[in-house]
């Protein structure tokens, strides 16, 4: 458990250090002079004129060397100062924590779709095997086919321009929530349903399986005394692994249903070259990741308290 | 080594084949170019001329297809070969070469793995607007981790055993033994992750194309196509199909040719 911890803890750091770094070298990669480029994205093309830049580079401090910024740089961030906004102005940890509680409400539905769909349909492949099991197995190859906007497209149009149902994209009333976790439940259940499956036959063939039913028990309580702690530790462990996927996922859903989360921030960001909003989506994102995969290993090490495993 | 193929690993082969044949043979003998307009057909539905249509802006929409999976094939490709080769050539060293070499390589591939990687292709595509190198860059470097960490487990196993030791004492050197015992051992995995991380890598371009920070207009890309084309999805259904069923076929193809799952 410990060990665990220390190691997650280094992988924050990790991330922190890493996602600083490159965010600097971006900023100090941008073409051109950066002062005319800031002020060019603040006040428009046409009402730029030295004077502007010059009110820039003094504000921003653009004149320090190189190795004296990035000291700078990484000393803000420990004390977790962002800094503001390149196009609006606004600190960036406002825009952050708005679009963190997007992010969250529709990775937290996403998922709880994902589990409905996926532990059901594995459960019920492996209990009653062939040929429902391989309809359903053809059927998610084809979904994990798809690239996860793929899938957003077809929903679009079918669910909202087609038949009208949910609006197309925004946010705001649980109607729009509808098809972006749809889509990133899906995405995630077309995978993690064949982990559940597996994990599932594996364990009803397993010998202490069958013995508990040789012994006389029905068979829901076979399933619930020996079968659903069995069956959930590598699928918990798989959540783990999925956890990249629902991050790229969030990414590529919030800028097709233009929910206003981190991902279509951080999209927004690197196509206008705002950099501090670059800095803070990325890391947060960062942090993200490595809390839920803290999660996933707690949740693990609860469940089989025998002992982590290499997942 | 034998190498053999099961039937979905030759379906899977084949769906890419043909796909690669139609890039080549659009690029080769399309009269058009992927940027040539033609304001009187826009939006046009297959002819003789434009066997695919033309869109918004009247261009040829094959042409332009066949750009697209010709880049995209490119991209995937040139990402599975540059990181297949470091990924096993580190892992194989991270257990030849001792644990120091071991844990220098061991914290640079925490490094990488502490962000998803998508993140970092997007940060590495904020550095250099729509370059094509870059996004081949990032991609290799997010994947080359997944061939170190099998065939860094994969070696560890075969260097201990005591058919590769004995073949050390017999005096045989390191690229005897790297091919007589490490690479058939790592081969089946190795391959596997390459046809994953083609699909990946496709799939990745394709993405930050969809959100418009990736290759950029007016070069054809399979996701920049989609966006472009998806105000027009009532007018010309069609058009909007094309990338999408492309897309769609070359991950299931990869797929397909891993044969295994993970």
């Amino acid at each position: 458990m410990k060990a665990m911890l220390l190691k997650r803890v280094l992988q924050l750091v990790t991330v922190v250090w890493g996602v600083g770094t490159l965010t600097f070298i971006l900023m100090r990669s941008l073409p051109g002079d950066m002062a005319y480029r800031i002020a060019a994205s603040r006040y428009g093309q046409d009402n730029v004129n030295s004077e502007a830049a010059a009110l820039v580079r003094q504000e921003l401090n653009l004149d320090q060397g190189a190795f004296a910024a990035y000291w700078h740089w990484l000393l803000d961030l420990l004390q977790f100062n962002l800094g503001h906004s390149l196009v609006s102005g606004l600190p960036v940890i406002d825009a952050i924590q708005h679009m963190l509680g997007h992010s969250l409400l529709l990775a937290l539905a996403g998922l709880l779709v994902s589990i409905l769909i996926a532990v059901p349909v594995g459960l019920f492949c492996a209990w009653r095997g062939n040929p429902l099991d391989s309809i359903f197995m053809g059927l998610s190859s084809m979904i994990r086919a798809m690239p996860v906007f793929v899938l957003g497209v077809l929903f679009i149009l079918l669910f909202a321009l087609h038949w009208n149902w949910f609006p197309v994209a925004g946010f705001g009333t649980p109607a729009h929530l509808v098809l972006p976790a749809l889509t990133l439940a899906l995405s995630l259940a077309a995978v993690s349903n064949r982990v559940v499956r597996d994990s599932a036959k594996h364990t009803f063939q397993a010998a202490f399986y069958q013995f508990s039913k040789v012994k006389g028990l029905s068979a829901w309580q076979t399933f619930r005394r020996h079968g659903v702690r069995n069956i959930a530790v590598p699928v918990v462990a798989f959540f783990g692994i999925q956890l990249v996927s629902m991050i790229e996922g969030i990414v590529m859903i919030e800028s097709l249903f233009s929910w206003p989360g981190i991902g279509h921030g951080l999209a927004h960001a690197i196509f206008a070259r705002d950099i501090p909003v670059i800095q803070g989506a990325a890391l947060v994102m960062g942090v993200l990741f490595v809390a839920l995969n803290t999660l996933v290993d707690m949740l693990c090490l609860w469940i089989d308290p025998r002992g982590v495993r290499e997942a | 080594m034998k190498f053999t193929m099961t039937g979905s690993q030759w379906v899977g082969l084949g769906v890419l084949l043909s796909l690669l044949i139609f890039a080549v043979l659009g690029m080769m003998f399309s009269p058009f170019s992927i940027s040539q307009q033609d304001l009187n057909a826009v939006l046009d539905s297959p002819s003789a001329v434009h066997w695919l249509g033309t869109d918004h802006f009247g261009r040829s929409m094959l042409t332009r297809m066949a750009h697209a999976v010709g880049l995209s094939f490119a991209l995937g490709v040139l990402c599975v070969v540059t990181s297949s080769l470091l990924g096993t050539a580190l892992g194989v060293w991270a257990v030849w070469g001792g644990k120091k070499v071991d844990h220098i390589l061991g914290v640079m591939v925490n490094i990488l793995l502490a962000l998803p990687g998508l993140v970092v292709v997007l940060l590495f595509a904020a550095i250099v607007p729509g370059s094509f190198w870059i996004l081949y860059l990032a991609i290799s470097l997010v994947q080359w981790v997944e061939y170190f960490r099998v065939v860094r487990a994969i070696t560890q196993n075969v260097i201990h055993s005591p058919a590769r030791q004995s073949s050390q004492m017999m005096g045989f050197g390191h690229w005897y033994q790297f091919k007589r015992h490490i690479w058939p051992a790592i081969v089946p995995s190795v391959f596997t992750l390459a046809a994953f991380g083609g699909a990946n890598a496709i799939l990745t371009m394709a993405s930050l194309g969809f959100v418009y920070v990736g290759i950029q207009p007016p070069l054809a890309e399979l996701g920049l196509m989609t966006v472009e084309l998806f105000p027009f999805y009532s007018d010309a259904p069609w058009l909007l199909a094309q990338p999408l069923v492309v897309i769609a076929l070359m991950v299931f193809g990869f797929h397909l040719l891993a044969g295994k799952r993970v």
